[in-house]
């Protein structure tokens, strides 16, 4: 299956609206049942807003948030696809730019030294492009998730050593959920990477992050994590944008990797409440959109 | 747990008279404050031509969109989306925005600090929780952008909009020293053991 490169930067541009107005349906529903099962009438006034605010957010064709985030793009290429690499990841970069300046969207994104916005949501190496494969024959797929900064200033590795053992991962989960209080407009997605090197488990917790709620890690040891970690995570009773309640956390999810015999990584990312991510998927018969 | 509507401008005796969990609507003007906007203002000694003498800033960066300027957009700007970002990083600005420009009102989300909570004490001021990441609502609230100044930091200019009833928003922090965040922190920090346990961890 051949790819125009046309077709990516269409899709580039359309998938960064779409993730900005439309919230996941597994979102939507988890945000449901924290509601169902919230007990401080505080937190319930909260999470009634936020569930107000994706309604008016459709009903009005307007952003959920204001933050238009750092965009990602991460794409999977199937067996059998064409397509040029520069050129792939050119149209992406000028599909974004489109967005910003069609839609328009604010551009949040600026040189980090100068502080220079150019306008484009594009700078030195954003928009943030993974490129990986799959083995979905002729499937190109592309899913954008525009990052939040509220909760990305959220993040935290340490290099633990063998000795402290998987309670460090545990201790630091809870010390971080803690030290981000109402920063990371809680509820979130805790992301948490365990293992690999230091630039690698720091990607595992992004991932985790940015993972569908209801789906679990295929490591049996890191979804054992998981379950651990987001009952003692809602026990603290942070709750919602940290005013309090039950609701700090939808779920902990946890993404492994092997490591060094001498080293224990952990890190830590978080996805605010308003846990966008839209998805493109390119078949021979066209172009679907989801999440 | 009073409900009060102001129109801006605000005197300190009625800021003074508000307590944690009562809430507040906003009507008439509000200000848009940023990172870069308080960088510039109070580092770099850059003035602004408003008056925010008993005023509200909130701690925004919004989506615009740039039109003719007419009665219905008189900056020029039109409102795209408008929406509230983490306050914690603008911490050290509290005291001289009260200090040096007046303003009585911070309105943010996820709280601010110790520093702050004594500004407000000291100065007479309050800060006004809103939902992080509810902007399209929001934005319902904005009536029109009327005006702008240092719009070189666009989009963290110092923005001038014209609301019609904006809130309820709730008082996390009073100028009597109450602060729902240190509360909240507090609690979560004394069952910090407990989770820990339930961990297994030794």
């Amino acid at each position: 299956m051949r790819i125009d490169p046309r077709a990516v930067e269409e899709a580039a541009r359309e998938l960064y609206i779409r993730a900005l107005k439309q919230l996941p349906p597994d979102i939507k529903t988890g945000m449901a049942a924290l509601d169902a099962r919230e007990t401080n009438a505080t937190a319930k006034r909260v999470l009634g807003t936020m569930l107000t605010n994706i309604k008016v957010a459709e009903a009005t064709d307007n952003l959920l948030c204001q933050d238009t985030g750092i965009p990602i793009y991460n794409v999977w290429l199937g067996r059998d696809v064409e397509i040029d690499g520069q050129a792939l990841k050119a149209a992406i970069r000028t599909g974004c730019e489109r967005a910003t300046r069609e839609h328009p969207l604010r551009s949040s994104v600026v040189h980090p030294v100068t502080r220079k916005n150019e306008h484009s949501s594009c700078g030195r190496h954003v928009p943030v492009i993974h490129i990986d494969f799959s083995d979905s024959p002729e499937t190109l797929e592309i899913e954008m998730v525009p990052k939040g900064s509220g909760s990305e200033n959220n993040s935290w590795l340490k290099m633990a050593i063998p000795a402290e053992g998987v309670d460090a991962v545990k201790t630091f989960v809870i010390d971080c959920v803690l030290e981000a209080g109402g920063k990371t407009c809680p509820p979130t997605i805790v992301g948490v990477g365990v293992g690999g090197t230091s630039d690698l488990c720091v990607h595992l917790a992004k991932i985790a992050a940015t993972r569908a709620l209801g789906s679990k890690c295929d490591d049996p040891e890191g979804a054992k994590l998981e379950l651990e970690l987001s009952a003692a995570v809602n026990g603290l009773g942070i709750g919602p944008q940290g005013l309090g309640g039950d609701a700090t956390a939808f779920a902990v999810h946890v993404e492994t990797a092997a490591t060094h015999i001498t080293m224990n990584p952990v890190a830590v990312n978080m996805q605010c409440h308003s846990a966008r991510r839209a998805r493109a998927t390119f078949r021979a018969g066209g172009i679907e959109y989801g999440y | 747990m009073a409900h009060h509507d102001f129109t801006m401008p605000v005197t300190e005796q009625q800021v003074r008279a508000l307590r944690v969990n009562d809430t507040v609507t906003l009507y008439g003007t509000l200000y848009g404050i940023r990172d870069a906007t308080q960088i510039h203002m109070f580092d770099r000694g850059r003035k602004t031509r408003f008056d925010l003498r008993g005023h509200a800033v909130i701690h925004t960066a919004p989506n615009v969109k740039r039109v003719d300027a007419s009665a219905e957009h008189p900056s020029g700007y039109a409102p795209v989306c408008i929406g509230t970002t983490t306050s914690d990083r603008m911490e050290r600005f509290t005291r001289p925005l009260m200090e040096q420009c007046g303003v009585r009102i911070v309105i943010g989300k996820g709280g601010l600090r110790e520093g702050s909570l004594a500004a407000f004490r000291e100065l007479g001021g309050v800060y006004l929780a809103i939902i992080g990441g509810t902007a399209a609502l929001e934005t319902t609230w904005i009536e029109s952008i009327e005006d702008v100044d240092l719009d070189d930091l666009n989009p963290e200019s110092l923005w001038k909009f014209r609301v019609k009833g904006f809130g309820p928003l709730l008082v996390a922090m009073d100028a009597a020293g109450g602060s729902l965040y240190s509360e909240v922190k507090h609690n979560a920090q004394e069952r910090r053991a407990e989770a820990l346990a339930r961990l297994g961890v030794k």
